[in-house]
């Protein structure tokens, strides 16, 4: 099996002072496959995946090697790489409300991001995203698309981004803790739709959350990070079953306890109800 | 659009009677009696009772104060703010062309100061760290701490007897406007591009600005985005900077002479000339009135979450 990307050796590190941030970090992804990130926040998760986009701070320096399609992606001149973000690598990010610029309707980052990459007309690009926009359920997608950021929910303009993944056809995705800032039932929802959309795209996707019940939903391995270090790697259900670091192992039972504790509750109320 | 306009505009008319009432209260609470200075300033010699009665009531001071400031204030909506003590001219034949002066003045800076500060912050906040951020803040910090009386003496001194290529004061030609107008854009642009700068930083740090480059955007683009954003909070300081600078004159225009208001107002407090002074004060207080309801306009144009909270 080819690797889509093979990240070797990644040591993200402070420019300045020389603190390490992320350590040697290794791992790869395969075609059409679905890693998730866990972790708790701090441990490097986010800085991992924006090395990858090649967007962390000026002041963060990285080394090592990022295979992309086994093209070392972190030595490529930077108005290359702009050309890859986007068309070959997207991310979809958590916070839906601060991702689009406030002044202008949403319409203006698609069109702009569309015929930059694809230099399709406005007609050309109106029309795709409202076919991939009633795709993730978002109704009256012409309505929406003039509409201002604050006007729309976390959940939709997560779907927005999501939408227009499915329009630029990327062939990997980045989706940093993409419903952590959601209601349980938007999470719901923008979940759904990523499963679709990998399902429709076969795209890979790198999925970071502290969620491991959101993660266990997606996921086919899992990478656990802490204090800046890959702890543990493995399948989805190895993981969860017989979890081998001790912080893979808090991790597991706390969600465990957690869905135990509801699970009591449940039981109470029905015994209370009865 | 247009209905926050409006509403905006009617909302300033309150608030401009508060600021007459405040005037009026304000000048008249001054512990001496407007009529003897108006006997004073005309030389009479001995001052009797029975003349101070006769001039309070041929000034109208001896109605009850509230009555007093309603005749004011409709006067004062017809431009006619009254006579001067001193000079016995009317008050706005001395405010209007000094105000004119002042305004030209500060409007031909204000205009240098906005593309300076907006040009450098940009600059800076692009090379944020770099030696050109470095170098300009440096400079701008050495020049805005220097006081503006030094720096026009220093200037008149070497641009106007040193060189003799400008002329020392007076308002006598365009050329007459480089000195004051460099004095004052030194002093303000060194404040003012620090906002535009720390708020294109501010949203250069936004989540949109990486979403942005995360799907491809030349940086180009992404920096309209930004500037837009940023420049709405610049937009506020600016049009507040206008009056600052209008009420601010006072050393500038004596120094060089200018024919405006901070040299009037000036001699207008000296001499104790209450109906100039009152003048002065409710001119000033619009134009800050008037800017804040233009820098709202702008906002709300450019910022449309802001159109929905009126």
């Amino acid at each position: 099996m080819i690797h889509l990307l093979e990240v070797h050796q990644l040591k993200i590190s402070e420019a300045s002072t020389g603190k390490v941030i992320v350590h040697d970090g290794s791992f790869q992804l395969k075609q059409g496959s679905c890693l998730a990130i866990v972790g708790e926040s701090g441990s490097g998760k986010s800085v991992t995946c924006r090395a990858i986009m090649r967007l962390n701070k000026p002041w963060l320096r990285q080394t090592g090697r990022i295979l992309f399609k086994g093209e070392n992606i972190n030595a490529l001149p930077e108005k290359e790489m702009r050309k890859r973000r986007g068309k070959n690598l997207c991310m979809i990010l958590q916070n839906g409300m601060g991702a689009f610029d406030p002044s202008s309707v949403i319409g203006v980052h698609l069109k702009e991001t569309l015929s930059e990459h694809f230099g399709w007309s406005n007609h050309e690009i109106a029309e795709k995203m409202k076919k991939a926009m009633e795709s993730v359920m978002l109704k009256n997608p012409s309505e929406v698309l003039n509409k201002y950021p604050h006007q729309l929910s976390g959940g939709m303009l997560q779907r927005i981004m999501i939408a227009l993944a499915l329009v630029l056809e990327p062939d990997l995705i980045i989706a940093d803790e993409p419903t952590t800032a959601l209601d349980t039932i938007s999470q719901y929802e923008v979940l759904e739709q990523l499963i679709q959309l990998r399902e429709r795209l076969g795209v890979a996707m790198i999925f970071v959350s502290h969620d491991l019940g959101v993660v266990k939903r997606v996921a086919d391995d899992v990478l656990v990070m802490k204090a800046g270090k890959i702890v543990e790697r493995g399948e989805m259900q190895t993981i969860f079953l017989a979890p081998r670091h001790p912080y893979t192992k808090y991790l597991v039972s706390t969600k465990l306890a957690l869905s135990n504790h509801f699970r009591r509750l449940m039981e109470e109320n029905s015994v209370a109800e009865s | 659009m247009g209905r926050y306009m409006v509403k905006r505009v009617l909302m300033s008319i309150p608030l401009l009677l508060v600021i007459s009432f405040l005037t009026f209260v304000l000048i008249n609470l001054s512990p001496l009696e407007p009529a003897e200075v108006v006997l004073q300033s005309q030389g009479v010699p001995k001052i009797t009772e029975e003349l101070l009665e006769q001039t309070k009531e041929e000034l109208g001071l001896d109605k009850p104060f509230f009555i007093r400031y309603i005749h004011w204030l409709i006067d004062c909506i017809r431009l006619d703010f009254g006579e001067s003590f001193v000079t016995g001219k009317p008050v706005w034949s001395l405010i209007g062309p000094a105000f004119l002066n002042t305004f030209k003045l500060t409007m031909v800076s204000s205009v240098i100061i906005i593309l300076l500060s907006i040009g450098l912050g940009i600059i800076c906040a692009l090379k944020e760290g770099k030696f050109i951020d470095h170098s300009v803040r440096g400079i701008s910090f050495f020049l805005t701490s220097m006081p503006p009386y030094l720096l026009a003496s220093l200037m008149i001194w070497y641009f106007s007897v040193q060189l003799d290529l400008l002329p020392t004061s007076g308002m006598t030609s365009y050329q007459s406007y480089i000195l004051p107008v460099t004095v004052i854009t030194i002093s303000y642009a060194g404040i003012y591009f620090r906002v535009v700068r720390s708020s294109m930083l501010t949203n250069l740090n936004e989540e949109y600005v990486l979403f942005g480059r995360a799907s491809g955007l030349p940086e180009r683009l992404i920096t309209m985005h930004v500037l837009r954003n940023s420049l709405q909070v610049a937009v506020s300081v600016f049009c507040m900077a206008i009056p600052i600078i209008l009420g601010s004159t006072v050393v500038i225009e004596n120094v060089f002479a200018w024919p405006g208001l901070g040299s009037l107002s000036v001699r207008a407090i000296l001499s104790r000339d209450f109906p100039v002074i009152q003048a002065y004060v409710l001119l000033l207080a619009a134009a800050f009135v008037v800017f804040n309801t233009i820098s709202d306009m702008i906002n709300a144009a450019m910022n449309p979450k802001l159109r929905n909270d009126l």
